[in-house]
């Protein structure tokens, strides 16, 4: 199939690019399409306008700001895959970016447009859940600052207005004897993930957990933290016994199900993967990589 | 609604300055505008890998990008492939000889996919889970992979070890 | 012959990668003709509904478009109501036939209802978006099984019911032997396979050209001759109105066998328009117009003596055939008769009814219901294993059919009316190669060790036999002109096999050059005088026979007429690099060019040796009999059991396809099918929900085996030549995939042998094998 007409915009600044999106009536910004482009294809999505962020200047690499590293939302996941930065500082993202997808959608599809389009299955937004990233908006009325947290509104929705354009996303940059894990169950390695999950973990004394952050993707609309479970594990050290009640709290997690992958099933996925996440990134907070 | 745009781009080391209606993706694009019929569509929808080209070097599908986009930037196909003399690409013989394509039609797309795999490696040798993984973006529905990552372990694999797949002969009369 | 034959049976790299590997293929959509108009379909998109109103006004007056056809456009020239499809089959209770666009029923999605032809495809899409189709629902009926009931809704309302066939299969004497069986093991199976996806979809490009009154057809099909002639019916034109040419085809698997509506469409467009018009198939279409293979529930049971012997099996299939007829019944008989496969069963009777459900009608892909025939098979052997408690090896070597007792008849009556019979083949070699190419016998304790470090790791194995090179016949010709080239064309098609280098091969041999010499024409009407295709596993068989018996006859003739040019005796003429040359003499020689000038004639001369005109022949090779290919699958597999995941770590194939022409190309097959049965065991699923809406409709949710999720596939082959024909060949293309789904299953179940779960669906998914596990959890609680 092919796509069904529309007006093609390339705008080469922010400001020109917010005001077409102000002015133009069922308008879509076009990032790395590789989730917009097979819509189209499929005749599923038919804007009357497109407006290519590809021209725009200043949405593109990886800054180091200290307490964050600050990525520009046309940056493509391959060059986040690719960048030691990221590996060294944000390590989460490093391991989730390299599930998303093929090398052929990689080298095009963008950090920006994986974690606006919000689907179920995919890697970064569950990251930017897990670390509670900081999004960084531009529309008609300037500048904004959200957190992750308040930025799905539901299913493939977010918070974005129609003029609004996401600019930079930052990752909160690794801090001292934290570990992290990224893990996924798909049946192809290349695919959405059925469930995943993005953990991080800092040790204090005695390797006693102080501080555990815990997301899904998969199981909702849009990534979940499981505050029970990040709840449950400052104060202790990690072991194979604490995993286990972190298990029995999975019950607990809301979950969509559809006749594939029902959510007993999916809450399988979510105690499972749970449990080998937090055990590797104990290790890693603990100095042993796995 | 026709919305045509100017395109300047260099196409396999050519000039080519067009104008195409914005909707038109980049492998339509090649395939009826520049007669370049060597990318394949297999699913249009960014999966199969059929219509993989390169970008400024790096792979991408051609159906997940409008011709538009392509202005300014550098496109190689796999007409570019083989020498002006006809003489195959390594990548190319070493498929032929491994027997990693039978019906061809995903085969165009394999052979970007190993092009930028080869630059990608810069020297380094690599395993042949390595290669599957490189490869799993590349559906094809004939050859079960085997002749495909033969070629590449060939070229890409390490040295001195023995892959053949020979087929071990024997007789039951 | 002479050294020459070696050529025969060397893995000679294949005439067809050259261009292919350049991109300088030439598939159906890259041919451009000048006036060319493209074509899209407006199809159904519910799965049963009464068409109240088709407006196609708006459609037609968008700008760019030529026309909008509905049935009522292409009715007047059709010589039927109906496309003349259907293909004998004696339990066929009443032929549906599909019509060429919607009539006033839809029967399925994706349905073609309207044929919209107009400057580009992007111009026929935008005007299909503007017709008007106002449906009545009507009940959808989706399950096989739930349709044969007394008060299930009808697929179609001209039908009487939904059983469209009932069949059976009936020797020996069944219940005699369950009456006094000791042990008997009942089972029920529902097994789903997926459709063909080959990579190139499928199209039809169609020209008429006024000044030679000729129709030309470009079809990416397996069967071009059958789609003239099908063709030549439905236009009600003469064959010598219609020519039908396959370009490189890119895949076909089986549903490219089957005649669409679309191929009858575009042709009737191109007639009424005057003007080329061309039709691909996108990728939605693919999932949803073209025919697949669905679903089959078996209710069998087995009847075995203490000592595993196999006294007879008895059950019956319910096949889901889709919401017409356009193939015939091959399917579920396929999977009925193989399940005998290379075992002795003294008695066997199962009841076949094909069921219609508003789906994509049903049809062959790779294997032909041979996996799945297979499958419930080799899954009763295990069940009796494990409840003899005996090795599944053992259980299946004391019922597999011995070589002194080949040829070995089963009596079962085919499709041709002769008896089944079995030709050559050790099967009990073949299965004790692959056990000790696997480590069968040191597996139990390397399971066992990886159970202590908590990993479950099973081995698994099947056997199957295949009936390959199904005649009636195939047709190569060899012509060869003054300018000296060797043209081979036959009747056979090509869709990656390497069927060009298979006869190149054989013929190259015969003229003594390589096979780069022999140029090869498939798939074009005006080629052969007749042909059939592509299908079960036949063309090595047939073509290959017909090639190697024309080679011969043109290499005598060639012979004769040098040896009368060159005043020697025929017995002092030999054939050397493709020159008919005097034995001792070699400067004394005819190129096959002069010779064919020679035989080309001259006005008022005679011809040399007064042989009939030209340097070319004719031959058809008739098929003897079915030819059986058999082999033996083993698969190591690792389960993940909290998520339900399988990873294969090892597969080996023992295989026997007698003499092999290129065993390269052998293994590509081989290869190629084992993969395509991965496929159908682990991956794939063509799933539709309640209402008969299918749900996985591209490659994000329908998923094809990747690079990164098979297996390294070892080989090893025997070779039991048949007798059945010269060359001594059997098919290879669909064996890979028969044995593949039993020899996982089984591995699957071994790994999890621990859980004690039984699998008896298919396909196996991580949460099937989930659910598997807590139900054996629950009953060894309760």
């Amino acid at each position: 199939m092919k796509a069904p007409p529309f007006r093609y915009h390339a705008p080469a600044s922010l400001s020109e690019a917010v005001s077409l999106l102000s002015n133009l009536e069922n308008a879509r910004v076009l990032a790395g399409g590789q989730s917009l482009m097979p819509m189209l294809n499929l005749r599923v999505a038919a804007p009357d306008h497109l407006v290519d962020l590809g021209r725009v200047s200043g949405l593109t690499g990886i800054v180091d700001e200290g307490q964050s590293i600050i990525i520009g939302a046309m940056t493509t996941q391959r060059a986040v895959e690719r960048s030691a930065l990221v590996a060294r500082r944000c390590p989460l993202l490093a391991e989730a970016v390299a599930h998303v997808g093929h090398q052929q959608t990689r080298n095009r599809g963008t950090i920006g447009g994986s974690i606006c389009h919000l689907d179920p299955g995919a890697e970064l937004p569950v990251v930017a859940a897990a670390l509670d990233a900081e999004l960084r908006i531009a529309g008609p009325t300037g500048a904004r600052r959200m957190k992750f947290r308040d930025f799905p509104e539901g299913y493939l929705t977010s918070q974005l207005a129609p003029d609004e354009i996401l600019t930079h996303v930052a990752f909160p940059a690794i801090g001292a004897r934290t570990g992290s894990a990224f893990l996924e169950f798909n049946r192809r390695p290349a695919d959405f993930a059925i469930v995943s999950v993005a953990v991080q973990i800092t040790l204090g004394a005695s390797d006693i957990v102080t501080h555990a952050a815990i997301a899904f993707g998969g199981i909702q609309g849009a990534p979940v933290r499981f505050a029970k479970a990040e709840e449950a594990l400052p104060g202790r050290p990690w072991s194979a016994a604490v995993g286990e009640t972190l298990r029995r709290l999975v019950p607990e997690l809301a979950c969509d199900g559809d006749d594939l992958y029902p959510a007993d099933y999916k809450r399988d996925l979510c105690g499972s993967l749970l449990v080998r996440a937090m055990t590797k990134a104990a290790a890693r907070a603990g100095g042993r990589d796995v | 609604m026709f919305d045509p745009r100017r395109v300047t781009l260099v196409v396999n080391g050519n000039p080519v300055d067009r104008m195409v209606d914005s909707r038109v993706h980049l492998a339509d694009f090649l395939r009826r505008d520049l007669k370049l019929t060597g990318t394949h569509l297999g699913c249009e929808h960014g999966v199969c890998g059929a219509c993989t080209i390169l970008v400024d070097g790096a792979s991408v599908r051609a159906c997940l990008m409008l011709a538009v986009q392509a202005d300014g930037r550098r496109i190689d196909t796999i007409e570019s492939v083989a020498g002006d003399d006809g003489i195959l690409h390594p990548i190319q013989e070493a498929l032929s000889r491994r027997h990693g394509l039978q019906c061809g039609y995903c085969t165009p797309g394999v052979v970007m996919t190993l092009l930028e795999l080869d630059r990608d490696r810069d020297g380094r040798s690599l395993s042949e889970p390595e290669i599957r993984a490189a490869l799993s973006g590349n559906l094809c529905r004939c050859t079960g992979y085997q002749g495909i990552v033969d070629a590449a372990l060939d070229l890409f694999g390490p040295k001195n070890i023995e892959t053949s797949t020979q087929p071990t002969h024997g007789s039951s009369t | 012959m002479g050294e020459a034959s070696s050529r025969i049976g060397t893995s000679a790299r294949r005439i067809e990668d050259a261009a292919l590997l350049r991109g300088a293929g030439r598939f159906l959509d890259d041919i451009v003709l000048p006036d060319l108009l493209e074509a899209t379909f407006l199809r159904s998109p519910v799965a049963h509904g009464l068409i109240r109103r088709l407006d196609v006004s708006a459609a037609r007056a968008l700008q760019g478009v030529h026309a909008v056809f509905t049935y009522a456009d292409l009715r007047p020239l059709m010589t039927s109501d109906r496309m003349p499809l259907a293909l004998p089959a004696a339990g066929l209770r009443f032929a549906v036939d599909p019509f060429v666009l919607a009539v006033d029923e839809v029967c399925y999605v994706g349905e073609p209802v309207a044929l919209v032809v107009a400057q580009t495809r992007r111009i026929a899409e935008d005007a299909a978006a503007l017709i008007t189709l106002d449906l009545e629902p009507l009940p959808a009926v989706v399950d096989p099984v739930d349709a044969l009931a007394a008060d299930a809704p009808k697929v179609r309302r001209e039908c009487p019911d939904n059983l469209v066939a009932r069949t059976r299969i009936d020797y020996g004497d069944a219940d005699a032997a369950f009456a006094q069986a000791p042990h008997v093991i009942g089972q029920q199976f529902r097994l789903s396979k997926g459709g063909g996806h080959s990579m190139e979809p499928r199209g039809v490009l169609a020209r008429f050209d006024e000044a030679e009154d000729l129709l030309t057809v470009w079809d990416s099909t397996q069967m071009p001759h059958r789609a003239k002639a099908i063709l030549v019916d439905a236009l009600g034109l003469s064959e010598r109105q219609i020519r039908v040419l396959t370009p490189d085809v890119g895949g076909g698997f089986g549903p490219k066998a089957v005649f669409h509506p679309e191929e009858l469409a575009i042709p009737a467009a191109a007639l009424l328009l005057r003007r080329p018009v061309k039709w691909v198939e996108d990728r939605f279409e693919s999932f949803t117009a073209t025919c697949g293979e669905r679903d089959q529930v078996w209710t069998m049971q087995v009847a075995f003596t203490q000592d595993a012997k196999l006294l007879g099996i008895r059950g019956t299939l319910r096949h889901d055939h889709g919401a017409s007829t356009p193939y015939g019944i091959a399917l579920p008989y396929n999977a009925a008769t193989n399940l005998i496969g290379p075992y002795v069963l003294p008695a066997y009777r199962i009841e076949i009814d094909l069921c219609m459900t508003n789906k994509t009608p049903s049809a062959p892909t790779r294997g032909a219901g041979r996996p799945q025939g297979t499958f419930v098979m080799e899954r009763l052997l295990d069940c009796m294993a494990r409840k003899l408690g005996l090795p599944r090896d053992e259980v299946r070597r004391r019922n597999l059919i011995a070589p002194s007792q080949m040829p070995y008849p089963i009596p079962v009556r085919q499709r041709d009316g002769s008896t089944m019979e079995y030709d050559t083949g050790d099967y009990p070699e073949c299965q004790a190669r692959a056990l000790k190419a696997a480590g069968w016998t040191d597996f139990s304790a390397r399971q066992a060790q990886a159970l202590s470090e908590g990993r479950y790791i099973g081995l698994g194995l099947a056997n199957y036999v295949e009936a390959t090179g199904r005649g009636p016949f195939e047709s190569v010709a060899i012509r060869i002109g003054p300018s000296g080239e060797i043209v081979a064309s036959t009747g056979a098609t090509a869709q990656g096999q390497g069927v060009k280098t298979m006869v190149a091969q054989i013929v190259a041999d015969a003229f003594d050059v390589a096979p780069q010499a022999v140029h090869v024409v498939t798939g074009d009407t005006s080629a052969t005088h007749a042909g059939l295709g592509a299908y079960a596993s036949r063309q090595a068989v047939t073509a290959g026979n017909a090639a190697h018996r024309a080679a011969r006859l043109i290499v005598e003739k060639a012979a004769t007429a040098a040896a009368e040019l060159l005043e020697v005796s025929r017995d002092d003429i030999e054939i050397v690099g493709g020159a008919c040359r005097v034995k001792g003499v070699p400067e004394q020689a005819r190129s096959l060019g002069e010779i064919a000038r020679a035989l080309a004639g001259t006005p008022g001369f005679a011809l040399p040796a007064n042989l009939p005109p030209g340097l070319s022949v004719a031959t058809d090779y008739m098929t003897a009999g079915l030819t059986y290919t058999n082999g033996t699958h083993l698969a190591e597999v690792e389960v993940d059991p909290e998520t339900g995941g399988v990873t294969i770590l090892r597969y080996v194939v023992v295989h026997d396809c007698g003499r092999m022409i290129n065993p390269m190309m052998v293994e590509g097959q081989v290869i190629g099918g084992v993969v395509h049965g991965i496929g159908a065991t682990l991956f794939e699923w063509m799933r539709y929900d309640a209402e008969g809406q299918p749900l996985s409709v591209t490659y994000a949710d329908y998923l094809l085996p990747t690079a990164d999720v098979v297996p390294r596939i070892e080989i090893h082959h025997m070779e039991s030549p048949t007798p059945l024909n010269p060359l001594g060949v059997k098919g290879a293309a669909e064996s890979g995939t028969i044995g593949a789904p039993s020899a996982l299953v089984s591995a699957v179940e071994d790994a999890l042998r621990p859980f004690g779960v039984t699998i008896t669906d298919l396909p196996v998914t991580p949460p099937a094998l989930r659910r598997l596990m807590r139900a054996a959890a629950a009953r060894s609680a309760a």
